[in-house]
């Protein structure tokens, strides 16, 4: 990074830094600091501004520690006055560092540390979490920081540049690195949040987690075994599958497009827990295939489905298409030449493949298998509805906070365990298999028909591939059907039962309502969804953006963060909202707005992907173009790159507003009964039995979700939409 | 701040367009630029020319503003900007590529910049068809760059560039993406153009030819550094270095010792032969001798008597002139000629006498 003499007076944003410190004063001077109830916008903290008052007010009536803020503020108004931005990063810097330290020191409960506490030998004094007076402060801070820097030369003097990677890693330190962290400093405290150690070992060693009993013929292996075990296995079906489908879909006569398209868009739209509930309604006790074998062929009803077997099935069935997906990708980047060159070269068929297309696409079975892995390990909602009494991880840690138990410790040492396992499958992905890739995805093809497959590989890709899509058809007519049948497999008589309770709507006093039960849910879920949309969007663009057309120290631990929640299971994102934001200093839990906020960092890895892959098709040079001109990043960005990057903005918004509507392990720890969601409601009526209601509810929203896509498709046209399926290939989306 | 500013560039009116004061470039380890100092005069097309790698283009981008010096200052017009972006310099870029807006038409490519800086819609789309006009291309307003040909493109980028009359016009291997025939043209309009409106340009090319043909003044950069800075006939003529004679006209470099100075001028033995050449302040003994391919004459071996004995092992016929490679033994080189006697021309495997035409060589130092 260069570091060169400040900007010379003339060049001093005067307005730039001015307004950014108006904006400091109000969050100082006139914002409430502390969150007030009902709202900012309610006003009702006017009223009361005494008590609900900013932090001038605060620090005067028994809040000392909020009245050093002042101090940056003041060397800060003395530079702008003075034209100089040399400095400003300083103050800026230790107004935030004394923010992290007076809000992490005194919480809703006396002093943050116990050291603290055992130090003044008092409780210590309180203070509730921070509210939009400290957020624009600090924001403002932030800006300042960032015109110093700027002016210092950092990513070539552009304030804007320097400002969105301040807000952007800032966003991630807070809602990605600090809950990670939360769950570290949970997992080593005992419940009542005294330091423990050995507690800690205990509980990390526990036989729970590792025992290896059923190996000696004992009850039950521990719950890391279990999952560990399932996962593998999901994974190496997945990827065989995958292959098949792949190989089917790209090198026989088939070619089949409808394929390709079907596979590519079910992951999208089907809430995960639902191949699950379909799978009981078919195998379950009292399934369909169940009572047909039990009456004509005598087999005795069975529970085999609820445990490892019914988990391995519906997540192999829920995780091909993404295997697929990759593999397809993998096939694609092998240049025909290349086997075209084998054979003229008078090698056969079958020599060809064994010999040129196996070892080349062998990285990519590797990164299918490790992807379907970590989707595995992450899943919830299926093992949580087929599990039975077979444990995993992400299952345990959801039974450790809301269970009778209520172990927060035992679910952050879950939660560590788990995040361990598919950090490293995540990492060994990235890093090893990423440098032994000879595909050159999204290169120019060079021509050529590739190679048609040698006749046994083909029979075994249809025999593997035809059951399994058998299945897969049988598994969503379950679902499209089961609701408007009275009990499925039972008494198949035709029913609007469960559909009218669910989504009635009925005329009464005040004019039509929303009676039914499904209403509430899924009007806050696409409420929740659609704000969450534009946020994913600009966030995971700007982010993109960053990475691929800035040069900053720190750009590769930048990537990592930022890439990294793809690998954090959705479990472990729950219990590490719930362990960081359920107190000061900053407290969300119980709002809409945590969830939207888990919404937009679950589902930015997806649109940095689309960024990044639209923005590689567009030539540098186009944006150095437009600086040359004149024009700033912040313009350029608008006038320049927005534009061309439509396909992105299509592709991002899509994604983050339909994964956001069929999420559910992370937002199952953060829904409330007035914030409460479509997936963790059904999930809720599977839980008690009431199948029809729970499907009907499910075949609602896949409905839905079609209807979406299909319209957007219409809406932006066939063209574009073709593009952003290129761009999204080969996402590995963790569940 | 401002008082160190008057200071540097003192109380002169004209002040270089361009100053580069030990301007280094580091990425990490790498050092692109180093150590990089000259003065561009205003209204003068200056070419930085040199070998792929050798920190041209990274020169071209500092001058712009789309790389930050690591080291050393850049001024422009007399302004200190190393610390500016790119938007804030008063400099304009013709890329390689064009970098043609692809969603904008013509029109609101040229006017881009006018709008950035806040021009109200009419009076940009004047100023833009009047440049429009100047390269010959009214009438095009509402195409897309996709319908233009490469020639045409690059107008449009001319055009853009030169609507903010920037202090400087950059100009990135403008060449390179016409076919052979348009090249010579593009070349003379941009010249004619530079010239016609007195712009200050700086070049970047590789190409030694079309360098010599454009430039006022030409900037040769090899690892980083400027291995010379002259008017293209200092450069030709009197080359600073083996390298410079060798990039400036395919030289071949014979091993020769300098006799004694007469005046301005010396005995240069070259094998067998001995040339009355300006020694050009290069002392006695050993040094290197820059021959042309055209001033290498070979003649058959018997009539040659007392050139330099040599071979010839491949010979190719040009159309106008013939190519030799020829192996000589003292000096031991495999010489490079050209020929324009195409009729009597010499087969591979012929003996031949070698002699150097003195106007056409030059002595160069040692490295």
């Amino acid at each position: 990074m260069t570091r060169l003499a400040p900007h010379p007076e003339s060049t001093f944003p005067v307005r730039n830094v001015g307004a950014w410190l108006l904006f400091a004063w109000a969050g100082f001077l006139i914002l409430p600091w502390y969150v007030v109830g009902g709202g900012l916008f309610s006003f009702g903290w006017l009223a009361d501004f005494g008590t609900n008052g900013p932090a001038a007010l605060q620090g005067l009536h028994g809040a000392p520690w909020l009245l050093p803020l002042i101090l940056p503020l003041l060397v800060a108004t003395w530079l702008w006055a003075r034209r100089r931005t040399g400095g400003l990063a300083m103050a800026g810097g230790l107004a935030l560092l004394w923010m992290a330290v007076e809000g992490l020191a005194i919480v809703h409960s006396g002093w943050g540390f116990s050291w603290l506490a055992g130090l003044a030998g008092t409780k210590g004094p309180v203070q509730p979490g921070m509210g939009w007076g400290a957020v624009a402060y600090a924001l403002a801070m932030l800006m300042l920081v960032a015109a110093d820097l700027a002016g210092r030369g950092w990513c070539k003097g552009d304030r804007f540049v320097v400002g969105s990677l301040l807000i952007v890693i800032a966003t991630l330190l807070i809602f990605v690195a600090y809950p990670l962290l939360s769950i570290l400093s949970s997992a080593v405290r005992d419940n009542s949040g005294n330091f423990a150690p050995a507690l800690f070992r205990q509980k990390l060693f526990d036989g729970n987690i590792w025992s290896l009993e059923c190996l000696a013929g004992g009850r039950n292996c521990g719950v890391a075994w279990n999952t560990l075990f399932v996962a593998v296995l999901v994974g190496l079906l997945s990827t065989v599958l995958g292959l098949a489908l792949a190989l089917i879909a790209l090198r026989t006569q088939i070619r089949a497009k409808w394929l390709l398209r079907g596979l590519s868009i079910l992951p999208i739209i089907t809430p995960p827990f639902v191949i699950g509930l379909a799978l009981i309604l078919l195998f379950g006790r009292a399934g369909m295939v169940t009572i047909f074998l039990s009456e004509h062929f005598g087999i005795p009803r069975s529970r085999w489905i609820y445990g490892a077997a019914g988990i391995t099935i519906a997540q192999v069935l829920a995780f091909t298409p993404i295997a697929f997906l990759v593999l397809v990708g993998v096939l694609q980047g092998v240049s025909p030449s290349m086997e075209e060159a084998s054979q003229t070269l008078r090698a056969s068929r079958w020599r060809t493949f064994r010999t040129v297309t196996w070892p080349l696409i062998r990285p990519g079975l590797a990164s299918a298998f490790l992807i379907s892995f970590i989707e595995s390990m992450a899943d919830f909602a299926n093992p949580l509805v087929i599990g039975g009494n077979f444990n995993v991880l992400s299952t345990d840690i959801f039974f450790a906070v809301v269970g009778a138990a209520h172990d927060q410790g035992r679910a952050a040492v879950l939660a560590i365990v788990l995040l361990v396992f598919t950090l490293a499958a995540f990492l060994i992905q990235r890093q090893w298999i990423g440098k032994r890739s000879y595909v050159t995805v999204g290169g120019k093809g060079d021509g050529g028909v590739p190679a048609p497959l040698p006749g046994g590989l083909r029979l075994g890709a249809y025999g593997i591939a035809v059951p399994w899509l058998v299945l897969t058809v049988v598994v969503y007519a379950i679902i499209l059907m089961g609701g408007f049948v009275h009990q499925i497999g039972r008494d198949n008589t035709p029913t609007l039962e469960y559909f009218l309770t669910a989504f009635s709507i009925e005329k009464g006093v005040g004019g039509w309502f929303l009676s039914g039960s499904a209403w509430p849910s899924l009007t806050m879920t696409m409420t929740l969804a659609l704000i969450s949309m534009p946020f994913t969007a600009a966030i995971g663009l700007l982010t993109a953006y960053l990475l691929d057309r800035q040069r900053f120290t720190g750009r590769t631990a930048f990537e990592f963060l930022a890439m990294m929640s793809f690998a954090i299971p959705g479990t472990v994102v729950g219990i590490s909202y719930i362990l960081a934001f359920n107190v000061p200093p900053i407290q969300m839990t119980g709002t809409g707005l945590i969830i939207i906020i888990s919404f937009v960092f679950r589902n930015m890895p997806v649109a940095i992907r689309a960024g990044l892959a639209n923005l590689g098709q567009i030539d540098r040079s186009l944006d150095e173009a437009s600086l040359t001109l004149g024009a700033r990043s912040f313009a350029t960005l608008r006038r320049v790159m927005l534009p061309l990057m439509k396909p992105a903005i299509v592709t991002a918004m899509i994604y983050s507003f339909v994964r956001a509507m069929t999420a559910v392990s992370a937002v199952i720890f953060l829904a409330t009964g007035r914030f409460n969601l479509s997936t963790v409601y059904i999930v809720g009526r599977a839980d008690v039995g009431e199948y029809g209601i729970a499907i009907v509810y499910a075949a609602v929203m896949i409905v839905l979700m079609m209807i979406i896509l299909v319209g957007i498709q219409l809406l932006v046209g066939e063209r574009s939409l073709g593009r952003r399926r290129a761009g999204a290939e080969g996402l590995p989306i963790a569940a | 701040m401002n008082d160190s500013l008057a200071a540097s560039t003192g109380a002169t009116t004209a002040h270089p367009a361009v100053r580069f004061e030990a301007v280094t470039k580091r990425y990490g380890e790498v050092v692109a630029v180093d150590r990089v100092g000259f003065d561009i005069a205003p209204g003068t097309l200056v070419t930085l020319l040199g070998p792929s790698g050798c920190g041209k283009t990274t020169t071209l981008r500092l001058i712009a503003g789309l790389e930050q010096a690591s080291d050393g200052r850049i001024l422009i017009d007399g302004t200190d900007v190393t610390a500016l972006s790119a938007a804030e310099r008063d400099v304009s870029m013709v890329f390689q590529s064009y970098a043609l807006f692809p969603h904008m038409d013509v029109m609101e490519n040229v006017s881009y910049g006018l709008r950035a800086m806040g021009l109200k819609k009419a009076e940009a789309e004047a100023r833009a068809a009047e440049k429009l006009s100047l390269v010959g291309l009214s009438g095009y307003e509402k195409r897309q760059p996709s319908e233009l040909s490469g020639g045409q493109q690059q107008r449009v980028a001319v055009a853009r560039a030169i609507v903010l009359e920037p202090k400087v016009l950059l100009f990135d291997e403008p060449l390179s993406n016409l076919d052979a025939k348009l090249r010579r043209r593009v070349r003379d309009e941009i010249r004619g153009l530079q010239q016609d409106l007195a712009l200050t340009v700086v070049y970047v090319t590789h190409d030694q030819e079309e360098a010599l043909a454009v430039s006022d003044r030409i900037i040769v950069m090899r690892s980083a550094r400027v291995a010379q800075d002259g008017t293209p006939r200092e450069l030709y003529n009197a080359p600073a270095s083996r390298f410079v004679a060798d990039f400036m006209g395919d030289a071949n470099l014979l091993e020769a010792t300098v006799g004694p100075h007469q005046g301005e001028t010396a005995g240069v033995r070259v094998g067998p032969l001995t040339l009355e050449l300006p020694h050009r302040g290069i002392s006695p003994g050993p040094a290197t001798l820059a021959v042309r391919p055209h001033a290498v004459r070979l003649a058959a071996a018997p009539a040659g008597k007392g050139g330099i004995e040599g071979q010839v092992t491949k010979a190719a016929y040009l159309g106008d002139h013939m190519e030799y490679t020829v192996n000589t033994a003292s000096p031991k080189a495999e010489l490079f000629a050209t020929d324009a006697d195409v009729n009597r021309a010499h087969e591979p495997g012929a003996d031949v006498a070698v002699r150097l035409d003195p106007e056409s060589v030059v002595l160069v130092a040692n490295d």
